[in-house]
């Protein structure tokens, strides 16, 4: 078995208010940031895996995201580059 | 008449629920979220709170707990269950209701008495009410805006699934101000507000007292 790392990006479904977004927008103005135009907010998760192969980790890294990382209903995932750890 | 208390880590309604089953003439006991076990339960309660800590999202890691078998089992004979709150926020991740709740749209979390409007006397737990009856009960949640598809929402409200809805005050910015939904076979109830915290005339509502006196109607015990 070998490590590999993984990293998992889910973003709130555009089609959906993100008002965590909308309040990070407002605070940036606030600071005096200009020509911010659109701000959203998702989470980032690493994930340290074991397996055979990259696509191995690939595979479960897919399966994590489709079972539990990512709600289908109101959030997109995107899987990253998986690395030797 | 049984009722069973789900207490996952967390759960912070679970006495409420309990003591609001009984106030209703129900027998009424805890069941850890480690179990199996419904313990020949009639109906089941999942609670408010924030189980595991809401990590990841509300409700998200609850679902996978064991109990969660039994509470899918019991639903799936058609046997009553009911989630408030947190509660729902479970059956939703669970597949055991459609759509999802996310984080209120004014970010803050919100606790107050609100309106609430029945839509639907068909189903266990609001076979009590009348529909159009407007009920005040306390919300107290920051991830309370229900979402789901279009598709979703005009099915909803085309089979009479929308079971409450925010009568004036929108306090999360749920789509259609839906506040509860059921489910296809109309046992399973989930809503965001807290009707065991409106039990008694001193707790500032009774209006949901018969929430938990219906159920004990419709499980026909």
């Amino acid at each position: 078995m070998r490590r590999f790392r993984a990293r998992v990006r889910v973003m709130p479904r555009p089609s959906l208010l993100d008002p965590q977004g909308q309040a990070v927008a407002h605070a940036l103005g606030e600071l005096g940031f200009r020509g911010v135009a659109a701000v959203r907010v998702g989470r980032t998760v690493e994930l340290t895996l074991e397996a055979e192969s990259a696509e191995a980790a690939r595979e479960g890294a897919l399966a994590m995201c489709g079972r539990l990382l990512a709600n289908p209903v109101t959030e997109d995932f995107a899987l990253d580059a998986v690395e030797p750890a | 008449m049984k009722f069973a208390v789900v207490r996952f880590p967390g759960s912070n309604c679970d006495a409420d629920a309990f003591a609001a089953a009984e106030a209703a003439g129900a027998a009424a006991t805890y069941v850890w979220h480690r179990s199996t076990d419904l313990e020949g339960a009639d109906v089941v309660v999942l609670p408010g709170g924030f189980s595991y800590g809401d990590y990841l999202r509300a409700g998200a890691i609850a679902r996978f707990s064991p109990v969660l078998r039994a509470v899918a089992a019991h639903a799936a004979a058609g046997r009553p269950v009911l989630g408030i709150c947190n509660g729902f926020q479970v059956l939703c991740e669970a597949g055991l209701l459609p759509g999802a709740l996310v984080r209120n749209a004014g970010l803050a979390f919100v606790c107050r008495q609100v309106a609430v409007r029945v839509e639907t006397d068909a189903t266990p737990f609001t076979a009590r009410y009348r529909p159009g009856q407007v009920l005040r009960m306390p919300v107290a949640h920051g991830e309370g805006r229900y979402v789901a598809d279009e598709a979703t929402l005009d099915r909803l409200e085309r089979e009479d699934r929308v079971v409450f809805r925010y009568a004036g005050d929108n306090p999360n910015g749920a789509m259609r101000d839906i506040a509860g939904i059921t489910n296809e076979g109309r046992n399973v109830v989930g809503l965001m507000p807290h009707p065991e915290r409106a039990v008694e005339a001193a707790l500032g509502s009774d209006d949901g007292a018969a929430v938990f006196a219906m159920a004990a109607v419709a499980a026909g015990v």
